[in-house]
C-alpha cells in the first residue's frame, strides 16, 4: 500500500508518507508469539533430536511402536503444531521483508500459511492414525 | 526495496586522479565518492593525496584540507568538528562514522569516503535525510503533560534522571539509522534505529504523561517489529550509544502492559 503507490505521492509531505495509514497496533502480538513458540520448541527439539538418535537403526515396526505410545504421540502433535506455527511466523516476517509488490506478497503469504497448515494436518493425523489405530 | 545491485546510473565509476602534493614526505591516499546533480553522469570515485604532515588528526580535517587546497567544489556537511552536531556523517572505511572524531591513523591502506548507505545522493557525500527527519517529527520528539505545569522546572530524582542516560547523548548523525539492512529494505515504512532510540527517550522520561499513546504508535509490524536484532546500529554509534538495547526495551514495555 504505503510503497506501491509512491510514484503517484510526490506532492504529499513526507511527514505524511510516514504516518501513512497509522499505527495498526498489533505488532507485538507477532512477536510475541514467535517468542513463545522458540522457548516451547527448545525442550521439544531436544526431547525429538533425542528420541531420533536413540532410534538409529530401528526398524519400521520399532518406529511404529515408538509413535504408537501415548507420551510420544503428545509430544509428537506438540512438536509439529508448534515446529509449523512458529516456521509460519517467522517466514512471514521474512517475506514482509524482501517481497514489495503487494499482490506477490499476499501470494506469498498465502502459500506460506496454507502450506504449513497443511503440513501440519498431515502430520497430526499421521501421528492420530497411527497411535489410535495401536 | 531490497536491492543488491544499486540502478546502473548510480554504479560509480572511477574518478579523476588529482595530483599528489609536492614536497610531502608523509601522504595518505582518500578514494571520496564524488556526484553531481548538474551532469548527467554516473558518481565517480576521486582520488586525493593529502599531506598528512600539515592536515589535522582526523578525517574531518582531511576532507576540509581537500576543500580548501585542492579541489573547492568537494560537497559535504559539517559543523561542530567535536562530535555534537551530527552532520559529518559519512561511511568511512566501510563504516558509518562521524568525520569529527575518526582520527586517520585508524584508518590502514586507502581511506574510502561514502555518503551515509541506501540514502539519496544531493551531491557528493551529502545525502537525502528528509524521510529519516520525517519519522522523527512522527514520533513527536516533546514533552506531553496534561498537569499543568509547575512554576519551576519539572523535577526529576536522580535515578529517574538516569534512566535517560544513553539516549540523550544521541546528536542524530543517522549513522545507525543507514548501517540497518531492515531500514534499508523497507526504510518508508519501518522507523529505524535512531528514531526508535529517541521514541524510547520520550517513553523513558518520567515527566512525560504520553507513554502509551507513544506505545500505540510504535506497535505495528512495520514501525516497530522490522527490527530483527541484527545489531550494525550498536555496532556503529560514533556515541557509543546502543539503540538495540533501546528498541528492546521498547519491546518489552510492550509486552509489559499486555
Amino acid at each position: 500500500m504505503a510503497g506501491t503507490s509512491r510514484n503517484k505521492r510526490q506532492l504529499r509531505s513526507n511527514l505524511s508518507r510516514v504516518r501513512g495509514l497509522g499505527s495498526t497496533r498489533e505488532g507485538v502480538h507477532h512477536w510475541w508469539a514467535q517468542r513463545m513458540s522458540a522457548v516451547a520448541l527448545l525442550p521439544l527439539s531436544m526431547w525429538f533430536m533425542y528420541s531420533l538418535i536413540t532410534l538409529t537403526g530401528a526398524d519400521y515396526q520399532s518406529f511404529h511402536i515408538w509413535a504408537s505410545e501415548f507420551g510420544n504421540s503428545v509430544f509428537l502433535v506438540l512438536f509439529v503444531v508448534t515446529l509449523f506455527h512458529h516456521a509460519q511466523l517467522g517466514v512471514t516476517v521474512v517475506v514482509e521483508d524482501y517481497v514489495h509488490s503487494e499482490p506477490v506478497k499476499m501470494a506469498m503469504i498465502l502459500i506460506v500459511k496454507y502450506g504449513t497448515m497443511l503440513f501440519a494436518a498431515s502430520s497430526v493425523f499421521a501421528v492420530l492414525k497411527i497411535s489410535l489405530a495401536g | 526495496m531490497v536491492e543488491f545491485m544499486l540502478p546502473k546510473n548510480s554504479r560509480p565509476k572511477k574518478g579523476k586522479v588529482w595530483p599528489r602534493p609536492g614536497d610531502a614526505t608523509n601522504t595518505r591516499t582518500f578514494k571520496i565518492y564524488r556526484y553531481d546533480p548538474d551532469l548527467s553522469e554516473n558518481p565517480r570515485i576521486d582520488t586525493f593525496y593529502v599531506d598528512t604532515d600539515t592536515c589535522g588528526p582526523m578525517i574531518l580535517d582531511a576532507l576540509v584540507k581537500i576543500k580548501n587546497e585542492i579541489d573547492s567544489t568537494l560537497t559535504f556537511r559539517r559543523s561542530c568538528r567535536e562530535g555534537v552536531c551530527g552532520s559529518c556523517a559519512f561511511n568511512v572505511d566501510g563504516t558509518n562514522t562521524i568525520a569529527c572524531t575518526k582520527p586517520i591513523a585508524d584508518i590502514r591502506g586507502d581511506i574510502k569516503i561514502y555518503p551515509l548507505p541506501h540514502m539519496p545522493v544531493i551531491k557528493d557525500l551529502v545525502p537525502d535525510l528528509s524521510v529519516p527527519y520525517a519519522q522523527y517529527a512522527s514520533i513527536e520528539p516533546w514533552l506531553k503533560s496534561d498537569t499543568p505545569a509547575p512554576t519551576s522546572e519539572r523535577l526529576q530524582s536522580t535515578h529517574e534522571r538516569a534512566e535517560l542516560d544513553g539516549m540523550w547523548e544521541c546528536i542524530l548523525c543517522f549513522c545507525c539509522q543507514t548501517s540497518c539492512p531492515s531500514y534499508w529494505w523497507n526504510g518508508d515504512r519501518y522507523l529505524g534505529p535512531a528514531i526508535l532510540l529517541q521514541a524510547y527517550r520520550w517513553i523513558a522520561d518520567s515527566r512525560d504523561e504520553a507513554a502509551g499513546e507513544r506505545l500505540d504508535n510504535v506497535d505495528d509490524p512495520f514501525r516497530l517489529y522490522r527490527c530483527h536484532t541484527i545489531m550494525n546500529c550498536t555496532n556503529t554509534c560514533p556515541k557509543n550509544l546502543n539503540p538495540g538495547k533501546a528498541i528492546a526495551e521498547i519491546k518489552s514495555l510492550l509486552i509489559n502492559r499486555r
